[in-house]
């Protein structure tokens, strides 16, 4: 089987978010990048383990500067086989897909594995507009993937509950929650990836949106404490006061 | 010229994530002085409430899709028949799934988790998993914009829309859906949908311990949650995690009990309107983002805030 797995960067988890010249550039003093944890966790970690059952190879595709490379070479040390990184400064879905799809579309892939979405942009684009330039089936939010032959059984958050499908291959899909356990790659991984090949690649597609302006939510205000002992006074504030119950 | 609405049903019916797309659009359409109309797909009696939204027209398409490419295509049929200069979904399953498909083929920008109309000339989504928000512009002339769940609101202004039959060359299903397991038995309102929400975390101790936050939930009506570790471990299940990498919600009102507020928790629960934390050590992180707190034993303060719930209602 011959699965690409998209992978972006994304700031730590615990990264603080500020924003310089007036709001219209993400500061990233100080921030260290991590793979994007759907990415990484979900998506990656699934093809590694389908590769391990039937064979094959698994590639991950980044696009993105040569910043990207540190996080490239992670996912290499958690058993990618090898990366390509387009080599481009994306400014919204559509341009990153393009470039995806536009490398994908030669390759014979059976499988494309894709985050559900990206920490910082949260976007959750991506998946289904390369999905949609391949004319693949797609499937969001994907918790749970088998493949027998060429017939993939998938689960899928849906309204209220997790819906069963079943999909020829080829096949796009945005990973959630549930479909694998995340791997730390060890010290072989480690010194292996090093070694492995990191194609970069060239490619233009245009972009059809970008950010004007980021902004910060307003600051909470005080938190009110009520006793342990008067829980009941809590239940009034939130029905008169609060107006939520 | 429109604004089109994509809205799913669920047993005949608009979901709550629909009208709220519906009654965006119908907004956005307003603002702009152009039509507003609704697409859905399946059985639904009547125009299922759309109009009380402000939409006008309903095109109904009789079969039931759950394809997300045949949806692409009745939905692009759909927004050339009635001139679309803005495609509103819900930011869910749909919006994940045909929302990017519909924009490429319109060759659309498109902004997803959208949470205010636009203003000179962009739209507001959070970013950073509700650490910040952005202003997002679209060059091209046809947008589609996903609209984040409890977001905007449902309006309703009485009023019933005109339905029409609609259909449109779809192509094959390639997606065969063989069963559907309920995320709960009780029919409690999904997590990103939910306007009350009891979370608890690891110092609820274990998952035998769940009752008092199930008790609580019930009695407000509320949807339950949960902690990463908590479902890490297996204590509660996996939808049920809310946070940077798992849901992010925005309910009326967020009960954390037992949960210390690390930062990753916070992004999915920060944009919560009223949120009240229950936790035994005053220095938890969690209660400079809380309206309300009390410093306690979520063992001893959930049975309480229970009975006083049915208390008010008795
Ligand atoms: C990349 C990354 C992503 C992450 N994403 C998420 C995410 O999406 N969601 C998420 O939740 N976490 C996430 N985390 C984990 C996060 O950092 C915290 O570890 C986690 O939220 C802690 O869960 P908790 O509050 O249940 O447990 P703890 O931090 O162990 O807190 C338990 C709390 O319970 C209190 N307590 C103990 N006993 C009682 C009692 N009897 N009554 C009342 N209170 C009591 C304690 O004082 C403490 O504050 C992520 C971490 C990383 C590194």
């Amino acid at each position: 089987m011959k699965i690409l797995v998209c992978i972006s960067q994304a700031p730590d988890t615990t990264s603080r978010i500020a924003f310089t010249d007036g709001g219209k550039t993400f500061d990233s003093t100080g921030v260290q990048y991590i793979v994007n944890p759907y990415d990484e966790w979900y998506a990656l970690v699934r093809g590694i383990e389908l590769k391990e059952a039937h064979g094959g190879t698994v590639t991950t595709i980044t696009v993105g500067g040569a910043v990207c490379d540190p996080v490239i070479r992670k996912a290499l040390a958690i058993g990618a086989d090898d990366a390509v990184r387009v080599d481009a400064e994306p400014t919204d879905a559509m341009q990153t897909a393009e470039l995806i799809a536009s490398y994908a579309k030669n390759q014979a892939f059976d499988l494309i594995l894709c985050g559900k979405e990206t920490i910082d942009h949260n976007g959750s684009l991506v998946p289904a507009m390369v999905a949609e330039m391949l004319d693949w089936p797609f499937i969001a939010l994907a918790t749970h993937l088998e493949v027998e032959g060429i017939e993939a059984s998938l689960k899928r958050e849906s309204a209220g509950g997790t819906e069963h499908v079943k999909v020829n291959l080829p096949l796009v899909l945005s990973a959630s929650k549930g479909m694998a356990e995340q791997r730390i790659p060890n010290m072989r991984g480690i010194m292996s990836a090093r070694s492995k090949p990191l194609n970069v690649e060239q490619g233009e597609a245009a972009a059809m949106s970008s950010v004007r302006q980021f902004s910060l939510p307003p600051e909470k205000g005080a938190c009110k404490i009520i006793p342990a002992d008067q829980a009941e006074e809590l239940i009034r504030l939130l029905r008169e006061e609060a107006k939520a119950i | 010229m429109s604004v089109l609405a994509i809205v799913s049903l669920k047993n005949g019916q608009p979901t709550k994530g629909g009208l709220e797309a519906a009654s965006y659009a119908a907004a956005y359409a307003q603002a702009q002085g152009v039509e507003a109309v609704a697409l859905v797909a399946g059985p639904m009696q009547s125009d299922g409430g759309l109009g009380a939204t402000g939409i006008v027209r309903v095109l109904h398409c009789a079969t039931e899709l759950s394809d997300s490419s045949q949806w692409a295509r009745l939905a692009d049929a759909a927004s050339k028949e009635c001139g679309a200069s803005g495609v509103v979904l819900t930011h869910d399953h749909t919006g994940r799934a045909i929302g990017p498909r519909l924009a490429v083929r319109l060759q659309a920008g498109m902004v997803s988790g959208v949470t205010e109309l636009p203003n000179a000339g962009a739209v507001r989504k959070n970013v950073f998993s509700g650490k910040a928000m952005a202003d997002v512009e679209v060059s091209s002339n046809t947008v589609v914009y996903s609209v984040t769940p409890n977001a905007f609101g449902v309006r309703d202004g009485g009023g019933t829309a005109e339905v029409s039959a609609f259909s449109a060359e779809v192509g094959e299903a390639r997606e065969r859906v063989t069963g559907f397991d309920p995320a709960s038995a009780d029919g409690q309102t999904p997590l990103p949908e939910a306007d009350l929400v009891v979370s608890a975390g690891r110092g609820l101790k274990g998952p035998e311990n769940w009752g008092i936050v199930e008790d609580l939930a019930k009695a407000l009506g509320a949807t339950t949650a949960c902690s990463r570790p908590v479902s890490d471990i297996g204590w509660r299940p996996h939808h049920e995690h809310v946070g940077q990498t798992g849901i992010t919600i925005r309910p009326n009102l967020y009960i954390a009990a037992g949960i210390s507020g690390a930062i990753q928790h916070l992004a999915g629960v920060n944009q919560s309107k009223v949120i009240v934390v229950i936790n035994t050590d005053p220095e938890a992180p969690f209660f400079k983002a809380a309206d309300y707190g009390i410093v306690g034993d979520a063992f001893e303060v959930l049975p309480r805030l229970t009975a006083a719930v049915k208390a008010l209602d008795a």
